[in-house]
């Protein structure tokens, strides 16, 4: 791959099995098998979907609900493999995982905190020393030893924004979660990922609130219905996006 | 994660690394199954005591089931089977339970299934007090033999693996797996020579020969020699009991690395 790229995607092909119904037991199963009605709808989720990101660019993924967003995003993360195509990324991707999604609410905060660490696949030792910066940031010292299901969201959100931002990786990719918070602590979110844009991450956004695109990167692309309608600058992107929409 | 790096390189690389998630995730159901109960980690040795006191009297009175220091022949095969109970069926449901984690970070799922195992491999541990207990008050003292245990214990442990990543995979796709496999375990269990010695079954060629495919049955029998009669098992039997091992780890591993990829479009 191209030195220069920090992800390439060539001919990105994604099908789903969309089956009327979700079959979940063998009783199901054998009784649709035996009747012949076993079948399933070819979806295609992603439809040759190609494009580079560049070290260092902070890239934006436009588009309405169900254009392929999120399965992008997957696919560059690694965690959906493509039914066809090639997906090449240079260096480390950090999620930022969906608010929570890794704590145990029976946990205090401090063993959460060390779970979820782990979880992103942090050394103990790396967490140790980091330890005291998350408590700082999620500004929670005074509920550190307390289960977290006593928690309120915007605190586990706190929590959950610290321990995923700590280290600098060199991809970082943030699904529609900033809105989480109070003003205050969004300012704050803001700042840190802005930090990380100078210190040559890339990040990879996708939202619907195009005046953050806007504000935060400097390419896009517009997905339409799993294909690449548009790709360049920012400022282009969205404003035939904009148009279209209107 | 790096996609560059493949095979062989990648599995150890991806093992290093989330090796610290495998151990936060046993301490935290370590955690979650003991704090709420005033007895704690008691109840690990309390639990097998009871159950063994009402079993073997049952068994005892009403079936007249003749074996020397019943109540220790009993819980030295319970208690390992206990182990492989909890494990897979714990393992069963783990890819399911971590379905919020899957559907948004990149982690070997394999870790799931296995940190099961070691869960109920650390509760086993603890029971194994409750087995010396009986043990001693028996007068079944243990001697260097018992040492030797931890060879069974391995091989199980391994075996436990293997089968439950069998059943996490299947889980995903169908989910009363955990129905059906509840009477499986039921059945399995008397299947295996724990209430029972195996003489009583050996004039039923049938059962007898079902018995015979079982590995549960080699590890049960395995343990007892060394912890009960003081015997170590020759080679024939140290070979049946890996080559049960080996053979559902190779087995489930493929199954799991065939179905894993498709977790994603199933929970």
């Amino acid at each position: 791959m191209n030195k220069e790229n920090a992800v390439e995607l060539r001919n990105i092909e994604m099908h789903f099995n969309m089956s009327k119904e979700k079959l979940e037991s063998f009783k199901e199963y054998f009784i649709k098998l035996a009747k012949r009605q076993l079948m399933f709808e070819d979806f295609k989720a992603l439809d040759d979907v190609s494009f580079d990101i560049k070290k260092g660019d902070v890239f934006g993924i436009v588009g309405l609900n169900g254009s392929g967003k999120s399965t992008t995003l997957k696919i560059i993360s690694g965690i959906l493999k493509p039914t066809k195509g090639t997906v090449e990324t240079s260096g480390v991707i950090a999620p930022l995982i969906e608010l929570g999604a890794g704590f145990d609410m029976e946990l205090t905060a401090r063993e959460n905190i060390y779970l979820n660490g782990s979880v992103l696949g942090y050394s103990r030792k790396f967490m140790n020393e980091k330890f005291n910066d998350i408590v700082e940031f999620s500004e929670m010292e005074q509920f550190l030893d307390t289960p977290m299901k006593n928690y309120s969201s915007g605190m586990v959100a706190r929590i959950g924004f610290a321990i995923a931002t700590v280290t600098t990786p060199d991809i970082l990719i943030v699904d529609e979660i900033l809105a989480v918070g109070d003003f205050l602590f969004q300012k704050k979110c803001e700042e840190r990922i802005n930090a990380m844009m100078n210190d040559n991450t890339t990040v990879i956004i996708v939202s619907h609130s195009i005046e953050q695109i806007e504000r935060l990167c400097k390419h896009c692309v517009w997905l339409d219905k799993g294909k690449v309608r548009m790709i360049g600058e920012t400022q282009e992107v969205c404003n035939a996006y904009k148009n279209e929409a209107h | 994660m790096e996609n560059s790096k493949t095979g062989l390189k990648k599995f150890i690389y991806d093992f290093k690394r989330y090796l610290p998630l495998l151990f936060n995730l046993a301490s935290k159901d370590i955690k979650v199954k003991y704090r709420r109960s005033v007895l704690g980690i008691a109840w690990s040795i309390l639990n097998p005591l009871l159950t063994m006191l009402v079993l073997t009297q049952v068994f005892q009175m009403l079936l007249r089931v003749q074996v020397e220091n019943f109540a220790t022949y009993y819980i030295v095969g319970s208690s390992l089977w206990a182990f492989f109970s909890e494990s897979t069926s714990l393992s069963l449901s783990s890819i399911l339970g971590a379905s919020s984690l899957i559907k948004k970070v990149y982690i070997p799922k394999y870790m799931f299934p296995l940190e099961k195992c070691i869960f109920a491999m650390i509760n086993y541990l603890f029971s194994l007090i409750a087995v010396f207990l009986v043990m001693i008050i028996q007068g079944v003292y243990p001697t260097w033999t018992t040492l030797l245990a931890v060879l069974p214990i391995l091989y199980c442990f391994v075996f436990c693996c293997g089968f439950s990543l069998i059943l996490s995979a299947v889980t995903v796709y169908f989910r009363d797996m955990a129905h059906l496999y509840s009477v499986l375990l039921t059945v399995w269990m008397y299947l295996t020579p724990i209430l029972y010695p195996i003489s009583l079954i050996q004039d039923k060629p049938i059962i007898y020969n079902i018995v015979k495919l079982n590995p549960m049955f080699y590890y049960v029998e395995y343990i007892r020699d060394v912890m009960m009669y003081n015997t170590v098992p020759g080679i024939r039997d140290n070979l049946i009991c890996i080559g049960f091992a080996v053979v559902f780890l190779a087995l489930g591993s493929l199954i799991f690395k065939k179905c894993e990829g498709k977790f994603i479009l199933h929970i």
